[in-house]
């Protein structure tokens, strides 16, 4: 048993039921550990589904990775035809049996050579299986296809019989075994319904085409005494031999950095609580057409790579060169951190291949260049390879993936209708961190762009529309006019500010002739103050001269009486 | 060999001395003396003592008989409990009895 069987054991305080691992991605994930150790485990599916690929990857990851020696009993094909079916893996087959970490025992079975008479038994296999693992030392063992033997020989009575028995011959030998079968018609998973005698654990392969586009799916049907993701799963062969891709995350246990990062729009960086968004965050730009998106994308591609870090862009749409060269258009010259090698370009055709096998080559890109932000634009055109609800499964575990490695990610979307209570972009809004919307704003004759944030987790983010204006400077977004007449864009918004303008020129006239004649009519009130103020000097000279007058006449009247009087006196 | 003329060169594969193996070899000795006297060679190879031989020949059933000689190979299974059968699988005209 290999360490890491040990080592599994050990977590779950329960005694738990012995695992080997297979060694193929994802697989051991799913079965928390791997095939049933030292049982039998039956790989059923339809012809080129992939079963002798997969028990030849469990034959020889057993061999090279956990020190695990394993026998391939081939009863189809020959050794050599094996080696070289296998040799565009990697697997060096002759290699590993010089070694002698492999054995592979051709069967051959040919009925025209083959007659029978009366009564006989498997025993010769039992001890070729029985040297051939002797001889190296094997814990694992395939048997593809181990249903050849009913066409081969004709007792079917006789068969049954020895294969209940091998397959309990092999469980007290010890040894893992992978036996292979190949679905018939009708409900049963194998022809020989070799699943009556390996009950331990049963994995189904499929390959189905949907669309023209191929898609390899595994599902476990069965493992006993052991928990197991019981979905189907896409795997896909590839140079690196299978991969299963899980939802890695079953459970939602992830890190939550709260470091941000900028978009690169100084302008969107404010409306996002004023520092951008979060590290390993996802983030959805979704627009109708020529709106933008891929400039958004592209600046936040060139954000990250000016602060020293790498960015990996997925491209389905355009070519690198192409999105270099419009992005120079608006002033961004990504071409610079393609030959520093921080940013890089993946450019492919959805329809190049299936959802999964754009999934995993996505995996391993990401592996490989290990980015800080990855860009898929536009995530839509996935959909021609695959059903919504695909892509959106997909887009799970991408994001998943993405998040535990804390990635930030930026999807853009094509939405085809404006209602943005219809709109799912694949279902993915409801998955991402923040969403950003860019809209057309059609008025006045001309169309204009509109952002809004239309959601953004664990941030204070801004709830108004601005006009996103994209020039050969580069991008920028502007607050939108918020007149009398309601939000004005693009001319509309100039338009406004001319006339606002003029207003003001003109009130300032008018402001100006008021003042003029403020000014006459104080003139007026003060010619008609002097006027009424000579007028009562002239009222006031008047009165002071009978005054005077009546002064004087008195005196002179008292002086003529006093002389009257003197004179009568007579003094 | 040693009967350079053995016309017929047999082999028999067996696994222990089981009941199926015992009736096979006492079956072909008295077809071969019925039909093939003095013209065959019968080699019994025992697996459980030499298990490496079962791949060479491509043994899988218990008992196997091999016609190593004259070619093409010809592998009869079982107890050859069935004479014409066997007979017709070696290719080897029957003695015509009177």
């Amino acid at each position: 048993m290999s360490k890491e069987i040990k080592k599994g054991s050990n977590q779950t305080h329960v005694t738990q039921l012995p695992k080997t691992r297979t060694g193929i991605d994802g697989l051991d994930e799913l079965t928390a550990g791997g095939i049933p150790a030292g049982r039998p485990t039956l790989i059923c599916g339809e012809a080129g589904c992939g079963k002798t690929l997969f028990a030849i990857e469990f034959i020889v990851r057993g061999a090279l990775i956990y020190n695990e020696p394993g026998v391939f009993m081939a009863f189809e094909e020959k050794a050599e035809e094996l080696s070289a079916n296998v040799a565009s893996l990697g697997f060096d087959l002759d290699e590993l049996q010089k070694k002698k970490l492999i054995k592979i025992d051709y069967v051959h079975i040919d009925r025209t050579e083959i007659e029978e008479t009366g009564e006989y038994d498997l025993e010769g296999l039992f001890i070729r299986i029985s040297h051939a693992i002797d001889s190296v030392g094997a814990k694992r063992i395939v048997l593809d296809t181990v249903e050849n033997l009913f066409a081969g020989l004709s007792n079917q009575a006789i068969l049954r019989a020895e294969l209940r028995r091998l397959f309990q011959w092999l469980k007290s030998k010890g040894v893992t075994a992978v036996i292979t079968g190949e679905r018939g018609d009708g409900p049963a998973l194998t022809r020989q319904g070799l699943e009556e005698y390996v009950s331990d654990c049963v994995i189904l392969l499929d390959h189905r085409v949907t669309d023209q586009i191929s898609t390899r799916r595994l599902r476990v049907i069965k493992y006993r005494g052991s928990v197991h993701g019981t979905n189907e799963y896409p795997f896909m062969i590839d140079e690196d031999g299978i991969s299963v891709l899980p939802v890695t995350a079953l459970k939602l246990n992830k890190n939550a950095s709260p470091e941000r990062v900028s978009s690169g729009i100084p302008a969107l960086d404010r409306m996002l609580g004023g520092k951008g968004f979060y590290r390993g965050s996802s983030i959805l730009v979704s627009g109708t057409a020529g709106t933008g998106k891929t400039s958004i994308a592209a600046c936040f591609a060139r954000e990250t790579c000016r602060t020293g870090e790498r960015c990996l862009y997925f491209a389905f749409e355009e070519s690198p060169n192409q999105i270099v060269r419009n992005m120079k258009s608006i002033d961004m010259d990504l071409q610079k951190f393609v030959d520093k090698s921080l940013l890089k370009f993946h450019a492919s055709r959805p329809s190049l291949y299936g959802l999964e096998q754009h999934l995993v080559a996505m995996h391993k890109m990401i592996k490989q260049f290990k980015p800080k932000v990855v860009i898929f634009d536009p995530i839509t055109n996935l959909i021609t390879v695959g059903s919504v609800r695909d892509v959106k499964s997909m887009l799970t575990r991408l994001i998943d993936f993405l998040l535990d490695e804390q990635i930030t990610v930026m999807f853009t979307a094509l939405s085809l209708n404006t209602i943005v209570s219809e709109q799912t972009d694949e279902g993915v809004s409801s998955l991402v961190d923040t969403w950003i919307m860019v809209r057309d704003i059609e008025f006045n004759g001309e169309r204009n762009r509109g952002l809004y944030i239309m959601k953004s987790r664990g941030m204070n983010h801004s709830n108004q529309v601005r006009e996103f204006v994209i020039t050969d400077k580069g991008i920028d977004l502007v607050d939108v006019y918020l007149g009398p007449q309601g939000v004005l864009t693009g001319s509309a918004r100039e338009a406004q500010k001319l006339q606002e303008l003029t207003d003001s020129v003109l009130r300032k006239n008018a402001l100006t002739m008021k003042d003029r004649e403020l000014y006459r009519k104080r003139q007026v009130l003060e010619s008609r103050i002097a006027g009424l103020r000579s007028e009562f000097e002239s009222v006031e000279d008047e009165l002071n001269k009978i005054y005077t007058e009546e002064e004087l006449v008195k005196k002179v009247t008292d002086e003529n009486r006093l002389e009257i009087l003197k004179k009568r006196r007579g003094e | 060999m040693e009967t350079n003329d053995a016309k017929y060169e047999l082999r028999l594969y067996v696994a222990g001395k089981t009941a199926k193996s015992v009736t096979a070899l006492s079956n072909l000795k008295r077809y071969c003396e019925e039909h093939l006297k003095g013209q065959y060679v019968i080699e019994v190879v025992d697996l459980l003592i030499k298990p490496q031989l079962a791949e060479g020949d491509q043994i899988f059933a218990i008992p196997t008989l091999v016609r190593k000689v004259p070619e093409p190979i010809r592998k009869i299974i079982g107890d050859l409990s069935d004479e014409e059968k066997v007979l017709v699988g070696l290719d080897i005209r029957p003695v015509i009895k009177n």
